[in-house]
C-alpha cells in the first residue's frame, strides 16, 4: 500500500483500546484478572472492575506490592494485567518485576499507560522515556508497544495466550485510528504498512501515524518510503528489518523514547550483525520532559513529522 | 508427629546446613540454623501440602514463601528431607549449574520453589496474590511466609500489610524470624522495629508470639493461628530466635549471618548436633 492509500479510521486513546481489550479478553477467558494502582479511570479499567469485581483488585497506590501480588496470583494458573502510569509501572518497581516477574518467570502483563512525553502537561516526572530499555533488558520479557487504538485493544487480547511475562505500553492522548478492526494481532511480527524502494522507517507507538505522515509527505517528494509497525520490540522482527532494507538501504527508526535502550538501538545491533546500513535516530536526545501540550512537546523535543522526513532524506544521503 | 521426632529431623537439619555452606565456603548459617525448628515443624507437621509431584499452581494445599532468602540452606534441607527433591542434591548447593542456587529461584525447576527470593521485602506481596486467588476460587488452604527482621526496613512489607488488613486476607500466616540481628549488627544499632507487636496490631493484623526454638510452642502457636484464620484479619507470628541456634560459638553475635565455618569449626558444630537421618 502507499502512504497516500492509508485510511483514517477514527480518532482515539490508546488506553482506551487496553480498557475494551482488558473487558473483552476478560470475558473471553476466566482466568484474567486485573489489578490497579488507584488509576482505573486514567487506564480505563472501569470496564472490567464493573463486569467482573471479585476479579479485580484496587491496590491503592502501592505499585511495588501490585507487582508482587500479581506475580503471586500466577500460583493458581491467574492471569493477572497490572494497570498504573508508564513510570509507576517499571523505574518505580523494576526490582519488583526483575525478581518475582521476569526471573520466576511468572505470567503476569504488567500494562503501562501515559507513557512517553505525550502525557504533557503533568511534566517530566510522569513522562518515562526509559521504560522500554528497562523492559526489553530483563531476560523472559515481551515488549510490546501497539501504535493505536484498535491495535492496542488486539494486543491487550492477545497477550494472554502468551505464557510469560509481557511489557504492553500505551499512551494517553487521542490519535488516529489506522489498524484495521479485524487486523490480526501477531506477537513478534512487524506490519509493513506502507511498501517502499527509497528509504525505511522502522516506528513503534505513537510514532508510527508520525512516519505514516511523514510517507505521505515523502511520496509528494517522489520518494518512496517503507513504514514498518514494530509493535514488538522484543522478540525483534529481525526478518521484517532485513528484508526492508535489503530494498532500500539506509534506514530511519522513530520512538517516543530516548536514544538509550530504545527501538532504534535494538534495529541498529540487528543490522551492525547481519548488515551495516545507514541509521538515522528520531527519538528523545538523553534529556527528561517537561510540562507542555503533547503536540508542543512531540516538536520541541523532535519526535514529530517533520524531524521523521529530515531524517528520512539525511539518512539517503548517506547511502 | 511427635515433638522428639521433630526434634531429631531438626537436628539434621542443622547438619545439613553446616556442611552445605562450609562445603561451598558461602551462604547464610546464622539465620538458617535460627529457623531450622521452625520450618521442619512447618513442613513435617503443619503445612498441607504434596511433595511429589510438585504442583506449582498448588491446588488445593497449602503455599509457603521464604522471603528472606538468603537463609536458602535450611529450606533446601527441609525440602529435600521432606521428600520435594534427592537429599543428594543438597551437595550442589551455590555450585555451578545447580539447582539449589545461592538464593531460590523458579529458574532451575527445582520443586517446591514457586517464586524467587533474596532481594527482600517481596515475599508478603506475593503470599497475599496467592491468598486472594485461593479465596477466588473457593481453595480453603492457607498461605504461610517467613520474614527476616531486618526485612520489615523494607516499605514494600508495609504497603502489603496494610492492603492485607484493608481486604480481610484471613487465609494468611506470616511468621517473623525476629532475632534481632542484621549484617551490620544488631537491628536496634542499625535500624530499630520499635514496638513490633503494636505495630502490626496497628495495622490490623492478629498477632502472636511464640519461641521458636521450642517446638511444643510452635505447634500450639500454629494450632492457635490456624482457628483464627477465617476471621477477617491476616495473622502474623512474630517469632524469637536466636541467630546460629545450636551451634555455642555462632550464638549471640550477628558474625554468622553471612560468614561460614572453615572445616576445623564445622567438626566442632558438628559435633553438637546429632546426625539422626544420615548426612547427605
Amino acid at each position: 500500500m502507499k502512504a497516500s492509500e492509508i485510511e483514517v479510521l477514527g480518532k482515539k486513546d490508546t488506553r482506551s483500546g487496553f480498557g475494551e481489550g482488558l473487558l473483552e479478553v476478560g470475558k473471553q477467558n476466566s482466568d484474567v484478572v486485573a489489578l490497579c494502582a488507584d488509576l482505573t479511570g486514567s487506564l480505563k479499567m472501569n470496564a472490567f472492575e464493573n463486569e467482573f469485581p471479585e476479579r479485580f483488585f484496587q491496590v491503592g497506590i502501592s505499585e511495588a506490592n501490585m507487582i508482587g501480588m500479581a506475580a503471586g496470583m500466577t500460583i493458581g494458573a491467574k492471569i493477572p494485567y497490572t494497570g498504573t502510569f508508564a513510570n509507576f509501572s517499571t523505574a518505580r518497581v523494576y526490582d519488583q518485576i526483575r525478581q518475582s516477574v521476569a526471573y520466576s518467570k511468572k505470567n503476569v502483563k504488567i500494562c503501562a499507560s501515559h507513557a512517553g512525553l505525550t502525557l504533557g502537561e503533568d511534566g517530566a516526572t510522569h513522562q518515562t522515556l526509559e521504560d522500554i530499555g528497562m523492559m526489553k533488558m530483563l531476560p523472559n520479557m515481551t515488549v510490546i508497544v501497539p501504535a493505536d487504538f484498535n491495535q492496542t485493544k488486539q494486543a491487550t487480547i492477545a497477550i494472554a495466550e502468551l505464557d510469560g511475562p509481557v511489557y504492553l505500553r500505551f499512551g494517553r492522548p487521542s490519535v488516529p485510528i489506522f489498524v484495521k478492526e479485524d487486523a490480526k494481532f501477531e506477537i513478534g511480527k512487524a506490519d509493513v504498512i506502507v511498501e517502499g524502494t527509497d528509504v525505511t522507517i522502522i516506528a513503534c507507538g505513537h510514532l508510527v501515524w508520525k512516519s505514516i505522515e511523514a510517507a505521505q509527505e515523502l511520496e509528494k517528494q517522489g520518494i518512496s518510503a517503507e513504514v514498518i509497525n514494530m509493535h514488538t520490540i522484543k522478540p525483534l522482527d529481525e526478518k521484517a528489518i532485513l528484508d526492508s532494507v535489503a530494498k532500500t538501504g539506509c534506514v530511519v527508526t522513530a520512538e517516543e523514547h530516548m536514544y538509550n535502550g530504545g527501538l532504534g538501538e535494538s534495529v541498529a545491533r540487528v543490522l551492525a550483525i547481519h548488515n551495516p546500513t545507514p541509521q538515522e535516530f528520531v527519538a528523545v536526545n538523553d534529556t527528561f520532559g517537561e510540562s507542555g501540550t503533547p503536540d508542543q512537546l512531540l516538536e520541541k523535543y523532535h519526535i514529530d513529522t517533520p524531524d521523521v522526513i529530515a531524517a528520512a532524506l539525511k539518512v539517503m544521503t548517506r547511502k | 508427629m511427635e515433638t522428639k521426632e521433630l526434634e531429631r529431623i531438626a537436628s539434621q537439619v542443622r547438619r545439613d546446613i553446616l556442611r552445605m555452606v562450609c562445603e561451598c565456603n558461602s551462604g547464610h548459617p546464622g539465620g538458617s540454623l535460627g529457623c531450622a525448628d521452625f520450618l521442619t515443624t512447618l513442613y513435617f507437621d503443619q503445612m498441607k501440602n504434596t511433595p511429589s509431584p510438585f504442583d506449582m499452581n498448588a491446588k488445593n494445599e497449602d503455599v509457603f514463601y521464604l522471603s528472606n532468602g538468603h537463609i536458602s540452606p535450611v529450606f533446601y534441607s527441609v525440602l529435600a528431607r521432606s521428600g520435594y527433591f534427592p537429599v543428594s542434591e543438597l551437595s550442589t548447593f551455590r555450585k555451578l549449574g545447580t539447582r539449589l542456587q545461592g538464593h531460590p529461584s523458579t529458574d532451575k525447576g527445582l520443586p517446591g520453589i514457586r517464586m524467587a527470593s533474596g532481594s527482600l521485602g517481596q515475599g508478603l506481596s506475593c503470599a497475599i496474590g496467592t491468598a486472594e486467588i485461593k479465596k477466588l476460587t473457593g481453595d480453603d488452604s492457607l498461605v504461610y511466609t517467613l520474614h527476616g527482621d531486618g526485612e520489615l526496613q523494607e516499605g514494600q512489607i508495609w504497603e502489603a500489610a496494610l492492603y492485607a488488613a484493608a481486604n480481610n486476607v484471613d487465609n494468611l500466616i506470616a511468621t517473623i524470624d525476629y532475632n534481632g540481628r542484621q549484617i551490620d549488627g544488631d537491628l536496634d544499632d542499625v535500624i530499630s522495629l520499635g514496638n513490633l507487636p503494636q505495630k502490626w496490631q496497628a495495622f490490623g493484623w492478629e498477632v502472636l508470639e511464640m519461641d521458636g526454638h521450642n517446638i511444643d510452642e510452635i505447634k500450639a502457636t500454629f494450632a492457635k493461628a490456624k482457628e483464627l484464620t477465617g476471621n477477617g484479619k491476616p495473622i502474623m507470628i512474630i517469632m524469637k530466635t536466636e541467630m546460629g541456634q545450636g551451634v555455642d560459638y555462632m550464638m549471640g553475635t550477628h558474625k554468622w549471618h553471612g560468614s561460614t565455618p572453615n572445616p576445623e569449626q564445622l567438626v566442632d558444630a558438628l559435633g553438637q548436633l546429632e546426625e539422626t537421618l544420615g548426612d547427605y
